[in-house]
């Protein structure tokens, strides 16, 4: 739904007054739910709401060869589906454009070592390691996706249960793997440094994080920092638009503070996640 | 045939539990999400779908608009990790077209078409958890939302799954397991206020005599369904209305 120039205005107005539309000020969030271990068939899930953004993400694990090039290292692939639910557009190949561009941002983010160590998902050099299928499944578009992706699927991540090994048998190209079967035989995924993602948008002077729908139509340039707690692993730019050099570092900086307090935030709702087997789901 | 014989033990109880007329566990929510005009979101024991209806609203494809009725354009995903093995793709195959055709015929029966000419309604199903019987809980799901949209329907339209097992007793609402185990799968989408039945589909080689009696178990299922759908409505209704008042003003 285009916006006027007048509503325009008027939402620029109040980030000028740091006073958004729904009484946020400048840095703040709106409020976010998040679930984990929702979808049964996964090996770890999420869904995360935040406002009206709604985000279901789920790990599956294969058994598959490591690329020649990176012997020793897992796999790590993402895969976004944008829901017609979440809107029309999304209809038939419509949410196709956006879904890559999530996916990539996603993949570069994680690709650095730093950020998310894909050697621990080896199991024999060169010819075996785990593959890890993240996929995200978007259901409400509130704006604000990549923010709520990249924290639904670090507590996906979080959430997933990778099975020990039990035995390898290799007997000439032949190689077996035994999976040990105990649910309580599992190892966590390590995700302290897993990236967390931030939209940063210019209204008028200012920078803004967690931007609305409408607040998204009124920026003069956004940027999504991918940071973890010392690096930042992804920077990009998003849609039209540009930035100033010099606003471009403000920015940078502002979006490591916000995506560091994030992170701590995240941190310390996964630890203290109740394990219940009530899950309310969308029932609530 | 031997296979079949293991659906039912002998005192009557199917794998999980359940009886032979025994559905799985309904539980729903109507009004999930905000953005779209309708959506509700269903549980049949672990399948689980969330729908949402847009419109009815201008036709998009102005060529494709119709004087005297609307468009129902209706869409099937299934998410990636729905089934037990990662599916490829999450639509687009050729058994959601299927699926979305199906859908697409068992709501044009029910909705008041021709009050909306020169009109549109989207209907998306998302299939989050496939455990048998994804068509009925699309079909349920769907109609739940339509009614959340405010879009004036004959009545309700259910559907619901039936087999029979050790080739004698009609079995309602087949899991994955059963599916999986047994025979032949019958599905039906049913106006159970009128009896009349919009959609049938049978999965494999059936012998006719046993057919009257399976389709008898698959209508007592939408029936059964109805009832449950219904309540759910009138909850979701008196809520929204006391929070505005009006369940207060009779008293």
């Amino acid at each position: 739904m285009p916006l006027s120039e007048a509503e325009k205005t008027f939402i620029l107005h109040g980030v000028d007054e740091n006073f958004r539309q729904d009484g946020r000020d400048r840095e703040a969030y709106r409020p976010m739910e998040l679930e984990t271990g929702t979808v049964q068939h996964a090996f770890g899930s999420a869904h995360l709401r935040l406002a009206n953004t709604d985000v279901l993400v789920a790990v599956k694990l294969e058994i598959d060869a490591p690329f020649p090039e990176t012997p020793h290292e897992g796999k790590l692939e993402f895969f976004v589906d944008c829901s017609a639910n979440a809107t029309p557009d999304f209809e038939g190949r419509g949410g196709e454009d956006l879904a890559v561009e999530l996916a990539n941002t996603l993949a570069s983010a994680y690709q650095s070592r730093q950020a998310f160590d894909l050697r621990k998902m080896c199991i024999l050099k060169g010819k075996k390691c785990w593959k890890l299928y993240v996929d995200i499944l978007i259901l409400e578009c509130g704006g604000n996706l990549f923010d709520a992706t990249s924290l639904a699927i670090k507590a996906a991540l979080h959430n997933t249960q990778i099975p020990k090994i039990k035995a390898v048998n290799i007997d000439g190209d032949n190689i077996e793997i035994e999976v040990s079967d105990s649910v309580s035989d599992c190892e966590k995924i390590n995700i302290e440094n897993a990236p967390v993602l931030v939209t940063l948008c210019k209204i008028g002077q200012h920078c803004i994080v967690d931007p609305s729908l409408s607040e998204e139509q009124c920026t003069v340039g956004s940027m999504v920092v991918a940071a973890t707690k010392n690096c930042v692993s992804t920077i990009s730019l998003l849609g039209s638009g540009s930035l100033h050099q010099d606003t471009l570092f403000q920015f940078l900086d502002f979006g490591c503070k916000i995506a560091n307090r994030l992170n701590e935030a995240l941190m310390e709702t996964l630890a203290n996640i109740s394990v219940t087997n009530e899950n309310v789901g969308f029932l609530k | 045939m031997s296979k079949n014989k293991e659906l039912i033990s002998k005192i009557g109880l199917r794998l999980d539990g359940r009886r032979a007329d025994e559905l799985r566990r309904i539980r729903c929510k109507m009004g999930v999400f905000a953005q779209p005009d309708g959506s509700a979101y269903i549980e049949q024991g672990l399948t689980k779908v969330l729908a949402a209806v847009y419109g009815p609203h201008q036709v998009k494809n102005r060529q494709k608009a119709q004087h005297d009725t609307c468009i129902i354009n209706t869409q099937f995903s299934m998410a990636v990790f729905s089934t037990n093995e990662r599916k490829k793709r999450p639509r687009g195959d050729r058994k959601s077209t299927e699926m979305s055709l199906h859908l697409q015929q068992a709501l044009a029966a029910v909705i008041e078409t021709d009050l909306y000419p020169w009109s549109q309604i989207d209907v998306y199903v998302e299939v989050l958890h496939a455990d048998g019987g994804i068509y009925p809980a699309c079909v349920n799901a769907a109609t739940l939302a339509i009614i959340d949209a405010g879009i004036p329907i004959k009545e309700y339209v259910c559907a619901c799954t039936a087999t029979l097992a050790n080739n004698e007793i009609p079995m309602l609402d087949i899991s994955h397991q059963e599916e999986v185990l047994g025979g032949a799968t019958l599905t039906v989408a049913a106006l159970p206020m009128s009896g009349k039945i919009v959609l049938m589909e049978m999965s494999q080689r059936f012998h006719l005599d046993h057919l009257p009696k399976v389709l008898n178990k698959a209508l007592e299922g939408c029936k059964d369904i109805k009832v449950i759908l219904d309540e759910a409505v009138k909850n979701h209704v008196a809520e929204m209305g006391s929070s505005t008042g009006w369940a207060n003003s009779r008293t």
